[in-house]
């Protein structure tokens, strides 16, 4: 429901704006009901200002030429007033000059009088969509924030956090909790130095986040071979594969480059690559296989070691989601690596797919736009 | 007179926490054991009877440390609880013990706000353990 705000001193236009905007209903696009209007009116310019001080309607329909205080007076007295209110001011003589006078006040729009309930109606109807349509681009943008501030919040826990334990250890380390010898901090100090790795993991990964979010980050593309990346993706996991006996394998069918941002192709991969070695089983094993179909470069990665239930899988593309149970309680990450993966892939038109079994493993199959980078 | 030393159960997903607070009291002559989550606890539990119990809020569940506190209300009505959270000052959930109704729902002896400071902990227990006597 629109409230409409008449205001002529001539009793057959108010009577005549009632009749034709009572029963009237429009539709606008995302909005479900029908609109309707919620007509009152005003016989003067300043019942009509003490009307609107009091509570402002949608829309107000403003004769100019009143006995008293006239329609442009009334603008101009409700031009401080912070309302979303539109005004379709009533002339009898369309004249240039009160037509450049009331938009300077804030008119929105026009009737010259004589006007029939036709033309009326598609006035209204005019300011109305408009009106809906900045109500929804507000609401749009405060759920944005909202999303914004819940970021942020969550943000600062993870960042604190490292914080908090780092000044722990340093704190017992003061108090010579252990005795004197600096050995015997070996410990303290190996996990605060942990933690500190893992803050800065979590910069970088929001960084890297932000810039492809925003946009802003200049992208060069050219022909990326995303076997090559992948390779080049295996050495920064060798380290931690090698240690703990996983085998990561690579196979590419045939030619597998694409249009592509090689810093982004490579973070896919790292992202990926890291939680397959990160969440295997000791002695087991990673296989990458790279194709082509038809217009899609489809990357699957798939591992042998925790899984997730179907719970967890639902949950792993969110921001700042860690699944917590034994078996990745001593796993660092910075719950952003996912989110990552999944924003890069929307920028090359694709998708990911997780299929994983609990103890078994999970498989990541990634598809790519081929040259559809936008 | 040998005296053993009171064991106290530490539950939190947090590592550092965990390892923080358990030197300390091991140092102030407590016994230890500690626990990542609510599933550890119930099977460190089942064979094992603390004097006392600290409990984190929130671990693999938002609420995991509530059900711990309920389980052991109901299996283990003498050990003491403290439920430890960092709920108030990050999640703007607001609860606190001060009303019959909050003590009621809340299965706990005493409710700390993150973050602590060992002392405080230390306080604490000392004061249940001797209520218990």
């Amino acid at each position: 429901m629109l409230h409409v705000l008449v205001c002529d001193d001539e009793m057959g236009m108010r009577l005549g704006v009632l009749r034709t905007l009572q029963d009237f209903t429009m539709r606008v696009p995302d909005v479900e009901d029908a609109i309707g209007f919620v007509i009152d009116h005003a016989e003067s310019g300043e019942e009509a200002l003490d009307k609107i001080r009091r509570q402002p309607p949608d829309i107000l329909l403003l004769d100019h030429k009143m006995p008293g205080i006239s329609g442009l007076e009334v603008l101009e007295q409700l031009s401080g007033m912070k309302t979303d209110m539109l005004t379709i001011m009533i002339t009898a003589y369309a004249s240039i000059e009160t037509a450049v006078a009331a938009t300077k006040q804030g008119a929105y729009d026009f009737l010259a009088k004589p006007f029939t309930p036709d033309e009326l109606r598609s006035t209204i109807r005019k300011t109305a969509a408009r009106l809906i349509l900045a109500k929804q681009a507000r609401k749009l943008a405060e759920e944005k924030q909202q999303v914004r501030f819940e970021f942020i919040r969550v943000l600062g826990h993870e960042l604190k956090s490292p914080l908090n334990a780092v000044g722990g250890y340093l704190e017992l380390m003061k108090a010579r909790q252990q005795g004197s010898e600096l050995a015997s901090y070996d410990e303290m100090i190996d996990r605060s130095l942990d933690r500190i790795d893992g803050m800065r993991k979590l910069i970088r990964d929001l960084l890297d986040l932000t810039r492809i979010e925003s946009g802003r980050k200049s992208r060069s593309l050219a022909a990326v071979d995303v076997a090559a990346t992948a390779r080049t993706a295996v050495e920064t996991v060798q380290a931690e594969a090698g240690a703990r006996k996983i085998a990561v394998r690579i196979r590419a069918a045939g030619d597998v480059s694409m249009q592509a941002d090689a810093r982004e192709i490579e973070m896919l991969l790292n992202n990926v690559l890291s939680n397959a070695v990160k969440y295997n089983r000791d002695g087991g094993s990673v296989d990458v296989a790279i194709e082509r179909r038809d217009s899609q470069i489809v990357i699957a990665v798939s591992d042998t070691g925790i899984g997730m239930n179907s719970e967890e899988v639902g949950r792993i593309f969110n921001e700042f989601v860690r699944i917590k149970n034994d078996r990745t309680q001593h796993i660092l990450g910075s719950g952003l690596g996912l989110a990552l993966v999944k924003k890069i892939v929307q920028l090359y038109d694709g998708a990911v797919n997780v299929e994983s079994q609990p103890d078994a493993g999970s498989t990541f199959t990634i598809s790519l736009g081929v040259g559809q980078a936008s | 007179m040998a005296t053993e030393k009171p064991l106290v159960l530490l539950v939190d997903d947090d590592e550092d926490f965990l390892f923080q607070q358990r030197v300390q009291l091991q140092d102030a002559g407590f016994e230890v054991i500690t626990a990542q989550g609510q599933g550890q606890a119930e099977k460190i539990l089942a064979d094992r009877r603390p004097d006392v119990a600290v409990v984190d809020v929130m671990m693999e569940n938002p609420d995991a440390g509530f059900v711990l506190c309920h389980h052991l209300r109901k299996n283990a009505p003498s050990i003491p609880v403290i439920l430890v959270t960092a709920v108030n000052s990050e999640s703007g959930i607001d609860f606190d013990m001060a009303t019959e109704e909050d003590r009621a729902w809340i299965k706990a002896d005493v409710l700390l706000s993150k973050p602590i400071r060992f002392e405080q902990l230390r306080g604490e227990i000392e004061r249940l353990l001797a209520v218990k006597g």
